[in-house]
């Protein structure tokens, strides 16, 4: 699958945000290593980013509300951005988005850099506003975050149920980037954990070669919408 | 089973300021005014009404999907839904429901989305998206596909089940059924009346829509 060694290798302390171009034929690994973490995600063409994750087309795709192995995200323009080789978590939740300013300081309480310094608490939406601006990209770019190792479930009635205890000390998701991948991180808090405390978990992120996937290749078999989904996307690379 | 909910309206259709029919596969963009009722109503039954509002002053202020279903935990749209935007302002308020739960997991159909959910020959047809792009693009606002979020499918019927799948289910609307709901701000609304005919969701047949618009009662701030 992918190298040994890691081309990057760091920690998202707590509150962290982050950005990478992350080229097509390297993977991106997420780890968990503490538990309990979540990592809100944008994905966007990194050579093109009106071109971007659309959680619609995605989960339409595949029949699921939420992502794990062996699936494949979806870009607005029928080409897969990233699919998910190894996942030993089992669940991340698309549904929820990222949190704001509005809904870390009614839930935390407030917080500024003036008192708290690098401990204030950022939160998910502002994040990605900074390191969006970072590539020429704001508001109207932000696609829907993924928010790794976090489960939410829906009722019959469509009610949200956040499920504790989901993600475990040293759970990791491997995402294979299909195509040059603008990938933005926010380290916060999932917007339904209810946990009264800012507390967000330190988060190993690591950068490899890997593997162009086959034709049997798991992500690509597994629905023939993504089978369509990769060849669109290849047809750019020959 | 799941519990559906059914809303009358007491407005009246004669009273109405604005009163047309969208076809399917046409596109519209309007302007309600804060304190307006909007009211879309399904003519034949199982149309899917793609729809995206705007904050009129800042269209970078927008309906967001997960900002919606996050503030009332929970994915389906009905009475008391507020429709929330990226900034968390209220939108609109769902004041009326005859339908009982409206989709906004779905989004829209392109033609590329057309190309990788049905077969690669299908990107030729008209599509949600298309109808989105052409209104954008003669927007008086100058709006582009930047503008283009996830949006709202009023009448579309889309339950996820507790194993997480996402399930294209049959209709809960029916002909004559209509959903109304109040801007709380001047908002712009965007909407395309799906053409999608690859779907059984519609029964592969597009339908017109009805749309009416009412001014707040006289004496209402």
């Amino acid at each position: 699958m992918d190298d040994e060694k890691a081309i990057l290798s760091e920690t998202l302390r707590g509150g962290a945000m982050w950005s990478w171009t992350l080229k097509r034929g390297t993977s991106l690994r997420l780890i968990d290593s503490e538990g309990g973490a979540n990592v809100s995600a944008l994905f966007l063409n990194a050579d093109a980013p009106l071109e971007r994750y659309n959680m619609p087309d995605t989960l339409k795709a595949q029949f699921i509300a939420y992502l794990s192995k062996g699936n494949a995200l979806h870009s607005d323009m029928g080409r897969i951005l990233v699919s998910i080789v190894e996942d030993t978590c089992g669940w991340h939740d698309t549904l929820c988005g990222p949190t704001d300013a509005r809904l870390t300081e009614a839930k935390y309480g407030a917080s500024s850099y003036q008192r708290h310094r690098n401990e204030r608490n950022r939160n998910g939406r502002d994040n990605f506003l900074v390191e969006l601006g970072k590539y020429g990209l704001g508001k109207k770019d932000m696609p829907v975050p993924i928010n790794f190792f976090s489960k939410v479930t829906v009722d019959e009635d469509g009610n949200l149920r956040w499920q504790p205890g989901h993600s475990r000390p040293g759970a990791m998701v491997v995402l294979r980037a299909e195509m040059n991948v603008l990938v933005v991180l926010s380290n916060t808090p999932h917007p339904l954990d209810p946990a009264s405390a800012y507390s967000p978990k330190p988060v190993r992120v690591e950068i490899r070669r890997i593997q162009a996937p086959g034709p049997d290749d798991a992500c690509r078999i597994s629905r023939p919408e993504n089978g369509r989904g990769f060849q669109n996307t290849e047809a750019q690379f020959v | 089973m799941p519990t559906l909910v059914y809303t009358e309206s007491g407005l009246h259709p004669s009273d109405a300021v604005r009163d047309e029919i969208l076809p399917a596969g046409k596109g519209w963009l309007h302007i309600i005014k804060a304190g307006q009722h909007f009211r879309i109503l399904d003519l034949e039954g199982n149309q899917a009404v793609d729809t995206l509002f705007y904050n009129a002053s800042d269209p970078a202020d927008r309906y967001d999907a997960v900002a919606t279903i996050r503030a009332q935990g929970n994915i389906f749209l009905t009475t008391g839904t507020r429709l929330m935007s990226s900034e968390g302002n209220v939108l609109l308020t769902i004041t009326a429901d005859t339908c009982g739960r409206h989709d906004t997991l779905g989004g829209a159909c392109s033609a590329e989305s057309n190309s990788v959910r049905y077969a690669l020959d299908k990107k030729h047809m008209h599509n949600c998206r298309d109808s989105f792009l052409i209104e954008l693009a003669n927007s008086p606002q100058g709006l582009t596909k930047r503008d283009l979020a996830g949006n709202i499918n009023f009448f579309m019927n889309v339950p996820v089940t507790p194993e997480g799948g996402l399930t294209f289910a049959d209709g809960v609307s029916a002909a004559g059924k209509y959903v109304e709901m109040r801007a709380d701000m001047d908002v712009l609304a965007l909407i395309s009346n799906c053409p999608q005919l690859n779907n059984p969701c519609n029964a592969y047949n597009p339908t017109p829509v009805r749309l009416l618009i009412w001014d707040p009662p006289a004496g209402a701030a």
